[in-house]
Order: C-alpha cells, then structure tokens, then sequence
C-alpha cells in the first residue's frame, strides 16, 4: 500500500504539530482529541512501516526512504535523511507503541495543566520517532535532544518526590553524555573524510578509506562514555533510578522505555559498523561495567523498598543485557540487542504504568505499607504479574524478552564464555525482587498503612482508562513473542549486510588496518 | 601626499555608500528637534516615529542589498564594501530597532528624559555598522570611539540609581583602559609598518592591507609582536574576554535592561567583526595570535561559566554567561586561520544569540521593577503561571543560549564547534564541552525558578513578604517582536534553510 505522504516524516510531524496546536486555548474535550491523533498516528504508521516492510530489500538499504534538505547539505553534509532497516524497523514500531500506551495513559491521569503537559509529552513522542527514523547521524543526535527541555521541565512540575533535583541531575547528566556524543560524531564526520553526517555515505566512505586506529579509539571512547551515560551504564546510571522515580509515569515510560534505546541502538547501527577496531579496543572495560550493570545494580534493586525506585533500578539493570550484548561484538549479540530492546521497551514501561496505577489505590510508593491490593483489584495483579513475569523473561508473557535474552546470552558464551555465568545470574536477580515485589503489594495481609489508607479512600480496580494503555503493550509484547520472526527476519537481513565488518575485526585483530598502528595516518 | 592621490583620495568619497549611516544620523537628530517641535502630549509618538523610521532604513538596506559597489573599497580605502558588511549593517539595524522597542518599556517604568535615549542608540549603531566595514585602523579607533562614548552615556542613563552611576564610571575607566592598549597597538604597528628603511614598508601604515602586507615580508618582528597582541587586548575588552572580563557583572547590572541587551549582543557582535578582521591583517604571525586567543578563548570558557554558577542576579548572571559565550565564538575565530567557513559559523552564533538573547532580556524588561538594576531569580517565582506567555519565550530563549536542539543556539554552538574540530583544537573543544555542561545548571536553574512551583520556608514572625515588583503587561508589537523572536529561535534550529547556507559561504 502506498500512503500519499511520507509515512516517517509524518510520524515525526503530527505529534509536533499536534504539540502546537495545543498552545491554542481549545476546550479540554478537543485538545484531548487533537493529542489522541498525535498519539496515535505514529504507533499506526508504525505498524504500517512493519507490515509493509520490503522483504526483497537489499541488507545494507534502506526502506521508506527520503531526504529533505535543511539548508546545510552543500556546507555540512548535513541533510534530514529518514528511512529503517531492519534495526530500526522495530525500534520505530515500540517508539509509536510506547508512546501511544504513555499518551492514553496521560488523557486518563488528572495532571494539573493539562494542555501544556499533553503538549510537552507530544514534542517528546515525535522526537523519538526522529530518533529511530535518522540516516542521517545528526538528525539522530538532534531528535534526541528534543526531549530534553520537555522532560525537564515534565519532570520538575508534575513531578513526584525531590523533583526539582532530580530534574537538574537528569539534565546535567544527560547533557554531558549528549555532548560528548557529539564530539565522537564529529570526530567520526571530520576524520572520516566523507564530509558528511549521512550514515550510508560514511559507511561507504569507511569501508573504502578505512579509519586509522587511533581514531578508532577515541571516537569509540567518546561515545562509549557519551551513550554510556544516556544508557545509565554503570556507573554512570545514578541519575536514571532517580529520575524516572520522580518523574511523571508517562515521562519515565516515553524515558525509560524509548529514549533510553538511544544509546544502544547508537551502538548496534552506528558505533559497531563504523568502528569495528575502536569496539574492539574497549569491549573488555564494557563487558565489565555492562556486568557492574546486572549484579551490582540488581543487588540495589532488591533492596528498594519504593516501588518505583525499584522499577528504575531493575530498569537500569536490564540495560545491562544490552551492552553485554554490544560487548559480543557479533551480529548474534546485536540481534539480539535489538530484540531485547523492544521487548525491555515494551515491558518496562508497562511496568512504570501499573506502578502508578498501584500508586493511585494505595496513596504510596513504600512497598512495606501495601499488601493485599489483590483483593481489591484483581485484574491490576492480573496485568502486575504479567508484566513482571515479562521482565524476568520467562517464556509466556515474556517470550520476546527470552528470546532476546537468550540470544545474548548465547552471543555472551561464544565471545567471553564464562562471564556468561554473572549475566545469568541477572535473570534470577530479577525475579527475586520482582515476585518479592508481587507478593509485598498484592498478596499478604493488608498492612496497617493500607488499612488506614482503605479507611478514607475507596479502592477499585483499573478502569478501562488504564486497561487500554496497559493491553496495547501486552498485546503487542506477546504478540511478537509469539512471532518473533516478524521482527528477525529484516534483522537479519540487514545484520548479515552490515555486521561483517565487525566480525572481521574480532577475528583478525593484528591486522594493520584495525591495529593500533599508523597513529595519524589521516 | 601629492596633489594627484589627493584628488584620487576626494574622488573615492562616495557618499551614497553610506546612505544607511546618514540615514540613521538624520533620523536621530530629527527625534531631538521633534521633541523641540511637538507638545509635551504629542511625546509619546517620537518612539514610535524612531522605530518606523529605523524600520525603513532597514527595508532600503535589505531591498538594495547587493548593491554594485560590493567589493570595492572608498574613502580613501577606509571602508571596504562586503557582503558581510552588509548582513552586519542589518544585524545591527535589527539590534537597534529591538532595543528601541525595550527601551519604550523599560524607560515608561523610570522618569527619565525619554527621547535623549534613541537618539544615542541610533548614533551607537551607525558607528557600528561603519566599524563593521572599516579597513583602517583609524576608522576603526574613531568608530569604536563613538560605540564607546555613546555607551558611556547609555549605561549610566537612570542617573537616579546609583549602581547605574558607578556602572558608568566603572565602565568609562575600563574602557578608557582598553582605547588606551588598542591605541597603544595601532601605533606600534603604525611606526613599524610606516618606517620607510623597513624590509615591505607601506605608504599606508594605517590600513589593512598595507600592515598585512608588513607582517608578511617581516616574521617575528618584536614590535610588531608587541602591538598585534596589545591590539589584540583591546578588543577583548570589548568582547569581555578574560582578563578583560572585569568590568562585565557590574556594568551588565548597573546599566538600563535595554541597554544591558545592547551591549551583550550588539556591542559583542561589533567586536567579533573587529576582532575577525584583525586576525585576517595579523595572519602571518598566526602562531602568536593563535596562542594569545586561545590562552583566552579556554580562561573566558571556564571563567564565565564558573562564575555565572553562583549569581543570583540575573542581569549579572547574564553577563557572566555572555562572557562564556564570548569564549566559545573566540574558538570559532581561532578556527578561521585554518578553515575558511569558520567565519560563517561565528556570524551564524551570534545571529542565534541575538534572537535568544534579546527574548530573555525583553522578557526581564517586562518583569524588572522600579529598580532596574536588582532583578532576582526569585522574582520569576510562579512566573509560568502568572505569565504564561511570556514563561514560554523565556524558556526557549534560555533554551537556546544553553544550546539545546532544537533551538539555533544549539546550531550555533555546532557550527563553531565543528570549525573548531576541523581545525584540530581538541583541548578547546574539551574545555568548552565542560563550559556546556556547567552552563546547563544555571540556565536550567532560571527556568526551575520560572517554572517549578517550590517550597519556601515560613518567614519568621513580624517580617515582611518580600516584595516582587509586577510584572509589566505585554503591549501587543511587543508581544508580536516577542514571539518572532521565539519562533526564530526554533525554525531556525529545525530548517536553516537558504540563509544559512547563504551565511556559511561567507
């Protein structure tokens, strides 16, 4: 089917516009209709993107493609360059699903001013269409950071607890981590020599040229470091948990769940390809910090007794998963990474969803004050054990969280072997908080907090305001748990295109064109 | 000189070359005999008729924008016609008209002679848009005189406040200071370059051309040295670099908010044009001058930013950023010895800062109380729910000299930055990374005091509420000047479009 307007620019545009639109004083009922339309089209185009994605595609091209000059192609090489293959593809397709559910989740909430807080949210959701949508490694960058005000200020007005701090650290953290990106980008741009930020062009570019190994290095540190803190990777991550526990639950969804992906995907699509030898160089320090990630913050996961917090935390442990899997340096980890991703997408923000949905019944986050909540909302525990089931990764609700973890793993046994053992132990870290989590909140005896609580406020369980929200990522989770080979079969597609290069560079690291030879040859 | 170059030297005073010059000179001295002319009740009509006046001026400008003496020079080689000159010549117009148009707002809230005020601003720009073309040292020192002098006046104009006062005294000794280097430098350069034994003598000692063409047929002259780096001094006062930087927090609060917004882009902007210039002319002793700037460039970026970190006021606070911005443009400038566009990257920052800067500072205009010079971070307490539109601008605004996509600060600070890669200043680069992140806390801190609702401690018993003045109404070209500047900030960081391709070619 041929849509007559550009399917990725439209996803990036109508949540924006609808963002502007909503400046105007319309009535409450009209405004949240212009936000639906903004919500919901880029989930439908990315469903849309997904079914009719090309499968006699060449691996290394790219689908839907288009390019808008923005007056910097002929002094920059910079140009608005959209289109997915088979790495993006799901990522854009989980950017439009989370989104939605995060858009339904926040019509329902009663937010105090809830134009400008429909409105930030939509400028959030049409940059992380543009972020999975880029070829171009600028717009890549540059959609990214348009979330930052937005979150900010998200976050320090609706808010939970120490917003106004968590606000700052977040931005400061993220700014420095965006920043140093860049400088990798850039170094990348200049020493490349293809005087542009067009992916395709520097992959070209590199493959003909190459890239001393030095360079390799540094830009690879820089990014390393840049994403690394953009991820949480440890132990840089202090202000992930932080943040999303006070942030607004549809921020740490679109956050948590999306933005966050920025930075691996950077290294699966954009890192890995282009900088084999730089990979290469650095795997060893990222596959320890990447298991700094699982154990060290998994063990703090158990420890909370927030439940929100404990959610961030167990987030950031997830992520984990990812950079051990760039760490593998095949085309079976960054498979594997992207899976994971979706599936983490996907489940973590379900996750910050019911949450809050819990929030609302038991007036607290402290776990130790709950207890019971089955009782009175059976089909919320239906929906939190499910979800922490998924986050396990236990086959069932979580079948695209075990495959993509699975197949990690298995890229993890091949590359390190034994540091597969710590990574498993991951797995059973998250269930130990999760069912501890499961059985302190819904099962048990109410705790006298709760009790209180019940007293003066009337518990029910979840209306279909916050059903929707939370069945548009089950279905979708389950769904490609299902099928899984919707998703891996342009995946693979484009990683056996894309990713010989990098195997090539672990198989023959003494090779003069990866080593550290010839410092400044460019 | 003989009679032929004389005559020569007469028959290049074109004057319709600087017709936007006279123009604006008119213009100004019809607002003093306007105020002689009209009734006292008929005043109030003399700003409007300066802005529709500088207006026009602007539209000939933009309308005979390539006209067909580009690229020629006259007066004697004193001006030298260029495009760039010409996009100078309308940035400033711009500068002034906006400054006009704060200055009507500010000036109602002071009783204070009004019509003086838009006379001197309109003076001021004149002689910049003639600095912006100079190819003369002399044109250059008279010029800068006249921005100077005129500022003398403008910052110490509420003459009832007497931290306008001591701002300009404070002004008027540092900047008789740095006329004093500047002029120490020219005549250096002058009697090396003039000494007719010398290997390249020029017989024009005072131009450009005639000086490059010296220090290009005498490498590591020490006199010479001498005077490109007291030169060099002087202008970096004008730019607020550091160690010129001292009289920057001070002179930014003390001065009228118009005035304040005056100097930090406009003035900037007259002296980057310099200083680019300047560092063509002194480009054979490149690695002076590139040790010089750079020695600044990394001090200005830390100093700037450290020290905006703990200011409360944000006039000063302002200041003390703009000294960072100025540090993260003399990147750019360093970067044009080694890559030509690096230019375009300077003239695109300040193009950026002057639509974010002028947002804030005519947001501060309408908040500022009957004492201009103390405006606090608490007063913009609730100020996103009293004054929502205005809570906006000044998000994007602050948004946009923080340099965060989408806005075109964050263009600005790309294009520099990528000039400064190509041209291999790494340590730089580092330094002015961490000048963003520091940035980051106190141009955030002042939207979380706009727009995050906290918690204040109960007064103890007996004290008074802290008085926050109310903020003055928007009047409706405000608002519309207000918004454009907003939009600007963000269309011009999603699509640069023509322009700034246009602008990089420079």
């Amino acid at each position: 089917m041929q849509l007559p307007f550009d399917p990725l620019l439209a996803a990036i545009l109508v949540p924006l516009a609808a963002a502007l639109l909503l400046l105007a004083p319309l009535p409450i009922r009209a405004a949240k209709a212009v936000a639906l339309v903004g919500f919901l089209l880029p989930a439908l185009l990315g469903f849309h993107t997904w079914w009719h994605f090309p499968t006699e595609l060449g691996g290394a091209d790219y689908a839907f493609r288009s390019i808008y000059d923005t007056g910097l192609r002929d002094a920059l090489g910079i140009s608005l360059h959209l289109g997915l293959n088979g790495i993006s593809m799901p990522l854009f397709l989980m950017a439009g699903v989370v989104g939605l559910a995060a858009g339904l989740y926040a019509m329902q909430s009663k937010a105090e001013r809830p134009r400008l807080y429909l409105g930030l949210l939509l400028v959030m959701q049409g940059g992380l269409m543009g972020v999975f949508a880029s070829i171009d490694i600028f717009f890549f960058y540059f959609f990214h950071e348009f979330a930052l005000i937005a979150t900010f200020i998200m976050v320090g007005v609706w808010g939970g607890r120490d917003r106004s701090y968590a606000a700052m650290k977040m931005t400061i953290y993220l700014t420095l981590g965006a920043m140093l990106s860049l400088l990798g980008f850039i170094l990348i741009y200049t020493k490349s020599g293809a005087e542009s930020f067009d992916l395709i062009a520097l992959r070209e570019e590199i493959a003909l040229n190459g890239l001393s190994g030095t360079v390799q290095n540094y830009a690879f540190g820089l990014l390393l470091f840049g994403l690394g803190i953009l991820v949480s990777l440890f132990p840089f991550h202090t202000w992930a948990p932080l943040g999303y526990g006070a942030a607004p639950s549809s921020v740490s969804m679109l956050h948590a769940g999306v933005l966050k992906k920025f930075g691996l995907y950077g290294f699966v699509q954009i890192a890995l390809p282009l900088l084999p030898a730089g990979a290469l160089a650095w795997s060893p320090a990222l596959l320890w910090l990447a298991l700094g990630n699982i154990v060290v913050i998994g063990l703090i996961a158990i420890a909370q007794r927030d439940l929100k917090q404990m959610v961030g935390y167990g987030s950031v442990m997830h992520v984990g998963y990812g950079f051990i899997g760039v760490a593998c340096l095949s085309s079976l980890g960054a498979g594997g990474v992207v899976l994971f991703m979706v599936a983490h997408g996907l489940s973590v923000s379900l996750l910050f969803l019911l949450s809050t949905s819990v929030y609302h019944r038991t007036g607290t986050f402290d776990m130790d004050d709950m207890g019971g909540l089955v009782k009175k909302a059976p089909v919320l525990a239906a929906f939190f054990l499910t979800a922490v089931l998924a986050s396990i990764g236990l086959p069932g609700p979580g079948l695209l969280n075990f495959w993509g973890e699975l197949t990690i793993f298995m890229a993890v046994y091949d590359h390190a072997g034994w540091m597969v053992v710590p990574a498993l132990l991951g797995v059973v870290i998250s269930a130990i908080y999760g069912l501890r989590a499961m059985g302190k909140v819904f099962y048990g005896q109410p705790s006298a907090a709760f009790l209180k609580h019940q007293e003066k406020n009337a518990v029910t369980d979840i209306g279909w305001g916050e059903r929707i929200p939370a069945l548009v990522l089950l279905v979708t989770l389950v769904g490609f748990g299902v099928w899984p080979r919707a998703l891996t079969e342009p995946l693979n597609r484009t990683l056996e295109a894309v990713y010989p290069v990098v195997e090539a560079a672990k198989a023959a690291p003494a090779t003069p064109a990866v080593a550290h030879v010839s410092a400044d040859a460019r | 000189m003989t009679i032929e170059q004389l005559q020569a030297a007469a028959a290049s005073n074109t004057w319709s070359t600087i017709a936007p010059e006279i123009g604006l000179g008119v213009l100004a001295l019809l607002l003093l005999v306007l105020e002689i002319v009209f009734p006292k009740k008929k005043h109030a009509l003399i700003p409007t008729i300066a802005i529709i006046g500088q207006l026009g001026i602007l539209l000939g400008l933009l309308i005979n924008f390539s006209p067909a003496y580009l690229g020629s020079t006259s007066f004697n080689s004193l001006l030298q016609h260029s495009e760039t000159g010409q996009y100078l010549r309308a940035f400033f117009l711009v500068c002034s008209i906006l400054v006009s148009l704060l200055g009507v707002v500010a000036l109602a809230k002071q009783r204070m002679p009004r019509i003086e005020f838009f006379h001197i601003v309109m003076v001021v720009t004149g002689a910049m848009m003639l600095l912006a073309q100079s190819a003369n040292f002399l044109l250059l020192f008279v010029a800068l005189e006249t921005v100077t002098v005129g500022f003398y006046i403008l910052v110490s104009y509420t003459r009832t406040n007497p931290l306008s006062l001591e701002a300009g005294l404070k002004y008027l000794v540092t900047g008789a200071l740095s006329s004093a280097l500047l002029l120490f430098g020219i005549v250096l350069l002058y009697g090396v370059a003039g000494n007719p034994a010398a290997l390249g003598s020029t017989d024009n000692p005072m131009g450009y051309f005639g000086v490059r063409q010296f220090l290009a047929a005498n490498p590591g002259d020490f006199l010479a040295s001498v005077g490109i780096v007291l030169t060099l001094a002087g202008v970096a006062f004008k730019i607020g670099a550091v160690p010129f930087q001292i009289w920057i927090p001070d002179v930014y609060q003390g001065a009228p908010t118009p005035v304040t917004a005056f100097l930090a882009v406009a003035s900037k902007t007259a002296g980057f044009a310099v200083l680019l210039g300047l560092v063509y002319v002194f480009q054979p002793y490149e690695t002076l001058v590139v040790t010089t700037l750079s020695i600044m460039a990394g001090a200005t970026i830390l100093f700037g930013n450290l020290a905006a970190l703990t200011q409360h006021n944000v006039k000063r606070l302002l200041g003390l950023s703009g000294v960072s911005h100025a540090g993260y443009l003399l990147l750019g400038v360093i970067a044009t010895l080694s890559v030509p566009d690096a230019a375009g990257a300077v003239w695109f920052y300040l193009f950026a800062y002057l639509l974010a800067s002028f947002a804030v500072f005519g947001v501060m205009t309408h908040v500022a109380g009957p004492n201009d010079a103390e405006q606090d971070l608490d007063h913009y307490a609730d100020f996103a729910k009293k004054r929502p539109y205005l809570a906006g601008v000044l998000a994007i605004g602050l948004g946009s000299l923080a340099g965060i996509p989408p806005l075109a600060g964050f263009m600005g600070k790309l294009l520099v930055f990528m000039a400064a890669f190509k041209a291999g200043l790494y340590p730089l680069l580092a330094i002015a990374v961490v000048g963003v992140v520091i940035s980051i806390y106190y141009y955030f801190g002042w939207m979380k005091a706009a727009y995050f609702s906290t918690w204040r401690p109960p007064l103890p018993e007996g004290e008074p509420e802290p008085a926050v003045p109310a903020s003055t109404p928007v009047s409706f070209p405000m608002g519309l000047a207000l918004g454009a500047l907003a939009a600007a900030s963000v269309v011009f960081g999603l699509y640069q479009g023509p322009f700034a391709a246009w602008l990089l070619s420079r």
